[in-house]
């Protein structure tokens, strides 16, 4: 049997590439979101920079597809090794923006800000956590059942989105001297609620790769 | 619509009978003691490009030869089966073989003109076939020509021998050749493997354009041109017939694990 190693290995460098950059847009979060509680300026602006260089894999990614699809011409399966690699990199990209721009509203909040950042901010990281984990094991180990549990965590996330947004209304209602401040808590949510909707498109893209069909896990 | 080896066929050919030109039945072939094909169970579409794809020595050509029973041809060949051509059992002893040739064109893997100038290439079919009015040849070489996309290429050098036309001008001289006996099928045996890209490219055009009028099946080791050209596309391996479906699919989504081999290089 003839193989073809030397495009499996590519392959696999894209693959491995990706799984890279998704734990890169873990750490952007969790070093974001460590930021915001700490009030650590220095902290948020490491992570505006490092975002730089995750801009930086995602347009490799997108590079070294192109490349392998006009060198190989894949069919089938391989194909949709690539285009799925190029999706998911542009959702784990997204993702780090959101972790971005969490780093601003720790920058806007400053560091003498006396706010104590909501628990539930706490909580939907590491629900996030745990769909960027499950997420990249399903995609490592093309799993559609793993991939499937990522969009009742991403119920999960939204729900928790909604109580946060609520408790902040009542509070900016009784401290609108510190509206903008609890404005910035209230966006810093929706960033990371944003991290859900990304990693469900990742399990939709994971589930394109195995079965060659399109889903919707949004309905 | 699936077909698969073993699958039966009737009730399902006979649901769509009008589109379908061919349909083989539990066909086998023998070389001697070599068992080449395997209960191939394939419908020809009409007006459609099938292709059919697969390793060296999987019975693709074969298969092809079969069609217009070509095949008989070889020493020791022996067949069972059945090869419905418009209803009619091709492989039945009655059956005149000289009726299908004029129903069924060939073009080979490398062009095959004869040494005779390029009008008499065309003529030739026609006038075996009877026709002896030149203002009638003139019309056929023409039609014919332009159907394969070359008489402007050629229509002020008609005298001239086949062989001073290069090897792309030669392969559709041959395609107008066959077109000229007014076929209602073409095979083609890998038509474009002696070509250069650009004149691979040229006859698959002309192949888009023919499917309009006739129903063409190609055997191709071209995997890239099958999913270019082709409606539908037959994988086979090994003398059987594994997969049968439309190009798309067997393309992004074949069902056999050995379909997904051979079509992702992974063998073959």
């Amino acid at each position: 049997m003839v193989g073809r190693e030397q495009f499996d290995q590519e392959l696999l460098e894209v693959k491995d590439k990706v799984i890279q950059l998704a734990r890169s847009s873990r750490r952007q979060l969790e070093q974001s979101v460590e930021a915001l509680y700490q009030a650590d300026v220095n902290l948020a602006e490491r992570v505006i920079k490092a975002d730089e260089q995750l801009d930086e894999m995602d347009l490799s990614i997108n590079e070294a597809a192109i490349l392998l699809i006009a060198r190989q011409q894949p069919v089938a399966t391989d194909l949709r090794k690539l285009i799925v690699a190029i999706r998911i990199s542009t959702d784990l990209e997204r993702m780090a923006d959101n972790a971005k721009n969490i780093a601003r509203s720790a920058i806007r909040l400053g560091e003498d800000h006396q706010l104590t950042i909501h628990s539930s901010l706490a909580d939907m990281r590491d629900i996030a956590f745990r769909m960027i984990d499950l997420a990249i094991d399903a995609y490592y180990k093309e799993d559609v059942k793993l991939a499937k549990q990522l969009s009742e965590l991403d119920d999960l996330i939204d729900n928790m989105f909604s109580h946060v947004l609520e408790e902040l209304l009542h509070m900016s209602a009784s401290n609108p001297q510190k509206i903008q401040l609890i404005m910035q808590m209230a966006f810093s949510a929706r960033y990371i609620e944003r991290f859900g909707d990304h990693l469900t498109n990742i399990a939709e893209n994971v589930m394109y790769l195995v079965k060659g069909e399109t889903f919707d896990l949004n309905e | 619509m699936d077909f698969v080896t073993g699958v039966a066929l009737n009730q399902t050919v006979e649901a769509s009978n009008e589109n379908i030109v061919y349909y083989t039945e539990d066909l086998n072939l023998w070389y001697g003691q070599t068992h080449a094909l395997k209960n191939i169970n394939l419908p020809i579409y009409e007006k459609e490009v099938t292709a059919i794809i697969g390793p060296s020595g999987c019975g693709k050509s074969t298969f092809l030869k079969t069609l217009n029973r070509m095949v008989e041809l070889v020493q020791g060949v022996q067949t069972s089966g059945v090869i419905h051509y418009r209803e009619r059992n091709i492989l039945d002893k009655t059956f005149q073989v000289e009726e299908l040739r004029t129903k069924v064109g060939m073009v080979f893997q490398k062009p095959n003109p004869f040494p005779k100038s390029i009008y008499d290439n065309v003529a030739y079919g026609p006038k075996i076939h009877g026709i002896k009015s030149k203002k009638i040849l003139d019309q056929i070489v023409e039609k014919s020509l332009k159907g394969a996309a070359i008489w402007d290429e050629v229509k002020d050098r008609l005298k001239e021998n086949a062989y001073s036309l290069s090897g792309g001008q030669q392969q559709r001289l041959c395609i107008a050749r066959a077109l000229a006996i007014e076929p209602d099928v073409i095979l083609m045996d890998e038509p474009t493997s002696a070509l250069d890209p650009k004149s691979t490219l040229k006859v698959e055009e002309l192949i888009q354009e023919l499917k309009k009028d006739y129903s063409i099946v190609i055997v191709t080791h071209n995997m890239q041109q099958a999913a270019r050209i082709s409606d539908r596309t037959a994988f086979m391996l090994n003398g059987e017939l594994i997969e049968f479906k439309d190009t798309d699919t067997i393309f992004s989504t074949p069902e056999d694990k050995r379909t997904e081999d051979y079509i992702t290089g992974r063998f073959g």
